[in-house]
């Protein structure tokens, strides 16, 4: 068993993770839930740009990864669950919708995502491919989040996907410049979106009664 | 000189297999019990239950037509035959070029639908019940198993399991996450197809419960022995198909001496062994799942064997 | 990046932003309304001074032949939309909400001057970001629940484009070789034949569709409608004006990039089907509107989509075409935005029935929304038809085959567009419309000067266009090659 690859493997891995996390985050309806589903997603992305870290060895990656700690796994879901008191409880018929249309749809963009990618063959090009479709997946599967759904909180989770994929693919490639002013730029993107979210009058709406 | 040696490793292989299903199917039993704090039947008893079953006379209904006398022979010849390609304690058996990943998943198909024919023959309710939940399993498993297989194909280049379970002990692929992802998704579905907790309760008669059994309600006798009998040769190979797959580690290579098969065979016993124990405490620390959920634990195994056929084909595709 | 002494790229950016810092602890309306108007001022002064200077340089922000004339002609809208909100202003807003709107007015026309001149692609995604964060910030300053809606719908698919298009600029930076990889256009640019095509063809693809929704393009237009239905009168001239120039910049810096890639797909072929796509939508589209704000959002999304299809053509004629597309699409615009706006306001309604026969009643501004319609439409001699003539024979003698779904296109939104002209100007007014003579109020004066000035600089930019300008208007379309 050569283990020369071994770090390169297992920083696979937090990406995998993630696309799961994503597919979980489709096929839950429960706000609550999604909440939590995010959360756990933006921990994996700080464990990659770690693990990335560790494996290229440049000490920027760590600060991103303290960053995404601090903004996925704290700042997003306090905004996230303050949104979700103020909009009351969700309506039962939300809650147990069937989901099995839109996960054949995500894993039709998973495919999607590996095709798009597989031409790839560049000579000396920085990221694998593997992290590429990853994060491209994790992106597609945000975008159908943010489409498929109607709550405010929902929709802000898709968005919040859509990001972590991008942060995915410049975490996993070397030599990326400005990398941590990048992800605060992420974050941010989805902090003002959200705080728009709060700009609703009637509650109601962050669950998607009206086209929310 | 090889042929003769293929032609004993597969006869003894053969037996080996036939002799030790129920002990496995007795051993798991028994460790379960013992888990659960009970002193449990000696792990004998299910030769005890087929002797027994063995010796009295089936009865069948009215409207029963042939299948129901050929069903339980068909099925044990298809579940043999699978028996007879799956490596156990040594390669290059006389078999083994046959003895292909997918032609073992096809002959275990055509046992099961021996099964489904038996079970609808005679127009019951519970028959067909158990009939057509008992479809919706591989519906959802057979994927997983052909995406298994790609990425094993891939990672080993060839489906045949003696060629794959060479190219792991020789450590060719290297300590790869696609390897630990297609892994995980085989365990599910051999949990799946073997009708153990989570994905169902064996053994049980409360009617939610119900797919194999309900299958199995109306056969008595010898056909009932049959049966059961299957059900335990089908545990024993997929636990020595897992085995061969994941942990090919003491497999007699092809063309090797009678030494290097007890070798093996000790391998094997301690593979089944732990396998064994594993499959027990896992099945102790979760409870049956309610049936709907099923395509839920299903579609994550399929995941895992989507992502690590898909980062198989992108690590190692055309570049 | 940022010497000692500020350059004067950077007075641009920070100057609006500061007096936005400024407008928002203004407590008087009609004080923020003139300050306003001041800052904008400042802007266009600024801006005719970076004109003036050389070109070039190293550091984030970039002044070069493409985005100043660009850069001017923002400025200039700005200003003429400044001018017509401070005599709208007064009447429209609350205390609370004229905070809002002019501290996001200022922070719109900033995040446009760092967006426009930004040569590092970070700065510029983060002025698309201020530009899209302030446009919802004034959207929402018109203070009803389905302004608020408006402005959730624009942050979403705003924010949708922005993160894609952030995608598409990680791909891009990835597509350089390991040792060269940099943020900025200008290397980019020049390290594009060792660049990967794949990843290159990739993050266009992404970046295109970005910047294609905060520019109103489809498939992520849907805020566009709501937005300039829902909004004050002046947002319109914002939204449509100001923010596609910035978007469409960063695609064509884009184009040039994939255009120097021997491998990489060509970028052109994208464009001309998503401008295609998007005039073919609006003619149907623009039949089924009752809003005036709604239909000439729709016909916002027509012309936009001419002007990508005019990129996508490329070459020196065909970018030439796409820039006066969309400077004259801009100016014609706003002109139609300020004479809708004080018609809607006037009659206290927006629906097109009920904004009819204004020449009858109010001739000034009737006549004056005719020519303003007419220039949106791309009748001669304004600048929307130099554009749409230079178009029509560039793609005559290159794709001629295109010729018929581009006249289709544009035949259906000529038509609608006409429709709605004969109707709103020359058509019957109600029986309770006032009926208006005399010269202009100071009210009218602050609405129909902006207008007259955006129809004058667009006649100026179609027929009459001064030496300089237009070398360096053919400066800028060689430069995407």
């Amino acid at each position: 068993m050569s283990l020369a690859s071994l770090p390169q493997e297992i920083a696979h891995l937090p990406g995998c993770v993630m696309l799961l996390l994503s597919f979980l985050l489709l096929r839950q309806r429960r706000e609550a839930a999604a909440i939590k589903a995010l959360a756990a997603q933006g921990v994996m992305l700080a464990l990659a740009a770690a693990l990335q870290g560790w494996v290229q060895g440049a000490p920027q990656l760590l600060l991103v990864a303290l960053i995404e700690v601090a903004g996925k796994l704290v700042l997003l879901p306090m905004a996230l669950w303050a949104l979700l008191r103020r909009s009351g409880p969700q309506p039962a018929a939300e809650r147990a919708g069937d989901s099995g249309p839109h996960l054949i749809a995500g894993i039709a963009l998973v495919a999607l995502a590996v095709l798009l990618v597989q031409p790839i063959t560049g000579p000396g090009q920085a990221v694998a491919r593997e992290d590429l479709a990853l994060s491209l997946a994790i992106l597609l599967l945000g975008l159908l989040l943010m489409a498929t759904r109607r709550g405010a909180i929902q929709r802000v989770s898709g968005l919040a996907g859509l990001e972590n994929g991008a942060i995915l693919a410049a975490v996993s490639a070397g030599g990326m410049p400005l990398l941590p002013a990048l992800s605060l730029a992420g974050l941010a993107l989805t902090g003002v979106v959200l705080a728009g979210a709060f700009l609703h009058r009637v509650p109601r709406l962050a669950h998607g009664g009206e086209r929310g | 000189m090889a042929l003769l040696a293929g032609i004993l490793t597969q006869l003894l292989h053969l037996a080996l297999m036939l002799a030790t299903a129920p002990l496995v199917l007795g051993v798991t039993r028994w460790l379960r019990a013992r888990m659960l704090g009970r002193r449990g039947a000696s792990p004998l008893q299910p030769f005890r239950d087929l002797d027994r079953l063995l010796r009295k006379r089936p009865v069948l209904a009215e409207n029963a037509s042939w299948l129901s006398e050929a069903a339980p022979q068909a099925g044990l010849v298809a579940c043999m035959a699978a028996a007879a390609l799956v490596p156990s304690f040594a390669g290059g058996m006389l078999l083994a070029p046959a003895g292909d990943l997918l032609v073992v998943v096809g002959l275990l198909a055509a046992a099961r639908m021996a099964l489904l024919l038996a079970a609808l023959d005679v127009g019951t309710a519970f028959g067909g019940m158990g009939a057509a939940r008992a479809m919706s399993i591989p519906v959802l498993a057979e994927p997983v198993l052909l995406l298994c297989a790609v990425s094993f194909a891939i990672l080993a280049g060839t489906t045949n399991l003696d060629g794959i379970a060479a190219a792991f002990r020789e450590g060719a692929p290297g300590l790869r996450l696609s390897l630990a992802l297609a892994g995980a998704a085989m365990l599910v579905v051999a949990l799946a197809a073997n009708a153990r907790r989570p994905v169902q309760g064996p053994g049980s008669l409360a009617e939610p419960a119900m797919l194999e059994e309900a299958m199995l309600l109306e056969s008595s006798g010898r056909h009932l022995a049959l049966w059961e009998y299957q059900s335990a040769l089908r545990l024993t190979l997929w636990l020595s198909l897992l085995a061969a797959l994941l942990l090919p580690y003491g497999m007699a290579p092809a063309g090797a001496g009678p030494f290097a098969w007890l070798l093996g065979l000790l391998a094997w016993a301690a593979k089944i062994g732990v396998l064994c124990l594993a499959l027990t405490c896992f099945e102790g620390a979760s409870a049956r799942m309610r049936l709907f959920r099923l395509p839920g634990i299903l579609g994550l195994a399929l995941l895992l064997a989507l992502l690590a056929a898909a980062l198989l084909f992108l690590g190692t595709g055309p570049a | 990046m940022l010497p000692a002494s500020l350059p004067l790229p950077w007075i641009l950016v920070l100057l609006p932003w500061a007096g936005a810092v400024v407008l928002a602890a203004l407590p008087s309306v009609r004080v923020a309304a003139l300050a306003n108007i001041g800052v904008s001022a400042a802007s266009c002064l600024l801006a005719l001074l970076l004109l003036m200077q050389p070109q070039g340089g190293q550091g984030w922000l970039r002044p070069d032949a493409l985005n100043l004339p660009l850069l001017l002609l923002a400025c200039l809208v700005g200003l003429a939309t400044a001018v017509f909100s401070a005599g709208m202003a007064a009447e429209r807003f609350g205390p609370g909400r004229g905070r809002a709107w002019h501290a996001g007015f200022q922070l719109l026309i900033g995040a446009q001057a760092l967006a426009l001149l930004a040569d590092n692609m970070g700065a510029m995604w983060v002025g698309l970001e201020i530009a899209a964060v302030a446009g919802a910030l004034m959207l929402a300053a018109q203070g009803t629940a389905r302004a608020a809606q408006a402005a959730w719908q624009l942050l979403l698919f705003c924010g949708a484009g922005l993160g894609l298009a952030l995608f598409g600029i990680i791909l891009l930076t990835l597509a350089a070789p390991p040792a060269g990889m940099d943020l900025s256009w200008a290397a980019l640019r020049g390290m594009a034949e060792q660049s990967d095509p794949g990843l290159l063809s990739l993050g266009f693809v992404f970046l295109l569709v970005g910047c294609g929704s905060l520019a109103g393009l489809a498939p992520l237009h849907a805020w566009l409608p709501d937005a300039e239905a829902e909004g004050p009168a002046a947002l319109p001239a914002l939204l449509s004006g100001l923010m596609p120039i910035a978007a469409l910049l960063a695609v064509l810096r884009a184009k040039a990039v994939l255009d120097a890639s021997p491998g990489a797909v060509a970028p052109g072929l994208y464009l001309l089907a998503l401008g295609l796509a998007n005039l073919l939508l609006a003619g149907l589209m623009l039949r089924r509107q009752g809003k005036a704000g709604r239909l000439f959002a729709w016909a916002s999304i027509g012309q936009l989509g001419l002007a990508v299809f005019a990129f996508g053509l490329g070459g020196v004629a065909g970018t030439m075409a796409g820039l006066l597309l969309l400077m004259g699409h801009s100016l014609g615009k706003g002109a139609v935005a300020f004479g809708i706006g004080h018609a809607a306001q006037m009659r206290g309604r927006q629906g097109i029935a009920e904004l009819g026969g204004l020449c009858a009643s109010h001739p000034a501004l009737g006549w004056a929304l005719a020519l303003a319609i007419a220039a949106l439409v791309g009748m001669p001699p304004f600048a929307l038809f130099a554009g749409e003539f230079l178009l029509l024979t560039e793609l005559a003698a290159r794709g001629w085959w295109l010729l018929l779904p581009l006249g289709l296109g544009l035949l259906g939104m000529v038509a609608a567009m006409i429709a709605v002209l004969l109707t709103l100007c020359l058509g019957d007014a109600g029986p309770a419309a006032p009926r208006r003579r005399g010269g202009w109020t100071r009210a009218e004066a602050m609405v129909l000067g902006p207008l007259w000035l955006l129809l004058a600089l667009a006649l100026l930019l179609g027929v009459a266009l001064p030496e300089p300008l237009a070398a360096l208007l053919a400066e800028a379309a060689r430069l995407p090659g």
